[in-house]
């Protein structure tokens, strides 16, 4: 589990995240949703140590993220952010192989190999394998990076927007791909989304952030409403319920 | 095909190795007259030197530009030599020519070295301790600080007495023919070492090129890292520095020939192929020198073309980043 309490950061006269307190469940996925500038990015980089925390402990399985060692919590916790610039050329294959770098220090096992390759095939890279990262479009390198943290076969796997660059086929196969991991192998998935039906669609849990604080969190059912988004967002929503999932449409 | 490029990275590497010792052959044996007991140990020393030198620069440059995630500044661009540069005016400057000289030079290496890992340590714990996350603001300052530093000793140099300023100008310059053999025990010693912190930590460099983020997702503990490369940077360079003056564009030269020729970015194999390509440029360099240009013009003169053109090229391609 991951529990944070009093959970704060402010850069010079601003807080982004405002003493947030909260439990994300075991298992499943969870999605922190919110309006541009709500400090769910920094959120998730500080419960990755990404970025220190300016207040409060974040406890990842019980263990202080501030104290505890990288190499540690390498083998617990991974994050893919948003952006990942790279000046080193790499192919996907070197990509992806880095995922076990926590278990292996660069030296490739037979384990890690089998590893490697089923996180290619989970994320339909095998034929890219050889290939360069900047020969690649957006939406396939967003599938290496994520199948490099795949490879990292951690319990806790945190996305911040991962859907970014991903048309819709893609986006669908990869909030499928992530329900499935945690289904099928009790990961923990959190997500940053833009999309509130992406998150009502897929996840078990919502977290909503505004101004920095955390706002409400709960299923599915409980947030996606058209009272909580039209706080949250700060425009009119109607909802509808479509094939058992709770549809926001908010073209007006 | 992953095979296939381990092999050809291999094939390459020694292909660069047979170029490097036969430019070492070369430079030891052509136009060698007289007595070999004179001519292996004399030449010797001077091949320890560039082969030390080209190693500092080569090394130094590949880790920090893994460090700050960037293939265009190198710790000669970002001041560190001109850091040395106001050392030496200023010891000039305080204690005249005559005291300098007289000074041992081995023990004035350790002072220099202790202020060069002093400042950078300094600097870099002050900038990565604060709210101060970004790298390209710490690049700026460098550059800030290496026009600082240029500009004191500029001012120095023309306060200092004609006769102090000729000794001065003789050590500045940047000069492979006049290598300080009492140096070279201690820079040996200091590049060993150097190198030894640098293989226990070898494992993390590749993680280290994926960017702060990614290295820390997967385990490494980017800050200590970090120093501690700097810290090993700060002793390559002074060693660089200390036996030949300060070189601008040798160490980007040599290192992006070597990401250019090496088909995989592992360190593995790109460290050992900037450190030949060095040995390559400065020993063999030094031979046609010697022997077709007979000594009629300065290897760091043509180093320093060819590096800045590179440099130049490297911007127009829009490879600064």
């Amino acid at each position: 589990m991951i529990e944070f309490s009093g959970v704060t950061k402010v850069y010079g006269s601003t807080t982004v995240v405002d003493d947030v307190t909260a439990q994300l469940p075991k298992g499943g996925i969870t999605s922190i949703i919110g309006p541009n500038g709500a400090g769910k990015s920094t959120l998730l980089s500080m419960i990755a140590r990404l970025i220190p925390c300016d207040r409060g402990t974040v406890l990842v399985d019980g263990l202080d993220v501030a104290r505890t060692s990288g190499e540690t919590l390498a083998r617990r916790l991974s994050i893919l952010r948003q952006d990942n610039h790279m000046t080193a050329r790499l192919t996907v294959h070197d990509l992806v192989a880095f995922g076990r770098y926590p278990y292996s220090r660069g030296r490739i096992t037979a384990d890690d190999q089998a590893h490697i390759g089923r996180a290619l095939g989970y994320l339909g890279l095998n034929d890219l394998g050889d290939r360069f990262l900047d020969e690649l479009s957006g939406g396939q390198r967003q599938r290496a990076f994520v199948a490099m943290v795949l490879c990292q076969d951690t319990d806790y796997m945190l996305f911040d927007e991962p859907l970014n660059n991903l048309d819709i086929r893609h986006a669908v196969g990869m909030m499928k791909l992530l329900g499935n991991a945690a289904r099928d192998f009790g990961k923990t998935v959190v997500v940053v989304l833009h999309d509130v039906n992406f998150a009502s669609c897929y996840s078990n849990h919502i977290i909503v952030m505004r101004d920095g604080k955390l706002f409400l969190q709960g299923s599915p059912r409980e947030i996606i409403r058209s009272e909580t988004l039209e706080q949250t967002y700060g425009c009119p929503f109607e909802v509808q319920e479509l094939g058992g999932n709770r549809i926001a449409v908010y073209y007006t | 095909m992953r095979h296939e490029r381990k092999r050809s990275s291999i094939v390459t590497l020694m292909v660069i190795a047979a170029v490097a010792a036969t430019a070492t052959i070369a430079f030891m044996t052509i136009g060698a007259r007289g007595n070999w007991s004179f001519v292996l140990p004399f030449r010797g020393v001077k091949l320890l030197a560039l082969a030390l030198v080209a190693y500092s620069i080569a090394v130094s440059t590949v880790l920090f530009q893994t460090i700050t995630n960037n293939r265009i500044l190198t710790p000669a661009i970002m001041g560190f030599d001109w850091l040395y540069m106001l050392l030496q005016t200023l010891l000039v400057f305080g204690l005249g020519a005559a005291a300098t000289s007289a000074i041992d030079v081995r023990l004035m290496f350790v002072v220099e070295i202790g202020t060069m890992l002093a400042f950078s340590l300094v600097l870099y714990r002050f900038l990565f301790s604060g709210a101060v996350r970004d790298l390209h603001l710490l690049l700026l300052i460098g550059v800030v600080f290496g026009t600082l530093f240029r500009s004191l000793s500029g001012f120095l140099q023309r306060l200092i007495d004609p006769n102090d300023f000729v000794v001065l100008q003789d050590r500045l310059f940047a000069s492979f023919n006049a290598v300080d053999p009492n140096l070279l025990m201690i820079s040996a010693l200091m590049v060993v070492g150097a190198s030894a912190v640098g293989l226990r930590i070898f494992h993390t460099f590749d993680v280290m090129s994926l960017g702060r983020e990614t290295a820390i997702s997967l385990g490494v503990d980017h800050r200590r890292i970090t120093m501690t490369v700097l810290a090993l940077v700060a002793i390559f360079v002074s060693v660089s520095a200390a036996l030949v003056g300060p070189v601008t564009f040798f160490g980007l030269l040599v290192a992006n020939l070597a990401y250019i020729l090496m088909p995989t970015a592992k360190h593995r194999y790109v460290l050992p192929a900037a450190i030949l390509l060095a040995v390559i440029c400065l020993v063999g360099g030094q031979t046609i020198l010697e022997r077709v240009f007979a000594f009629d013009t300065a290897l760091s003169i043509v180093i320093e073309f060819a590096g800045g053109l590179f440099f130049i090229f490297y911007l127009l391609r829009g490879h600064a980043r």
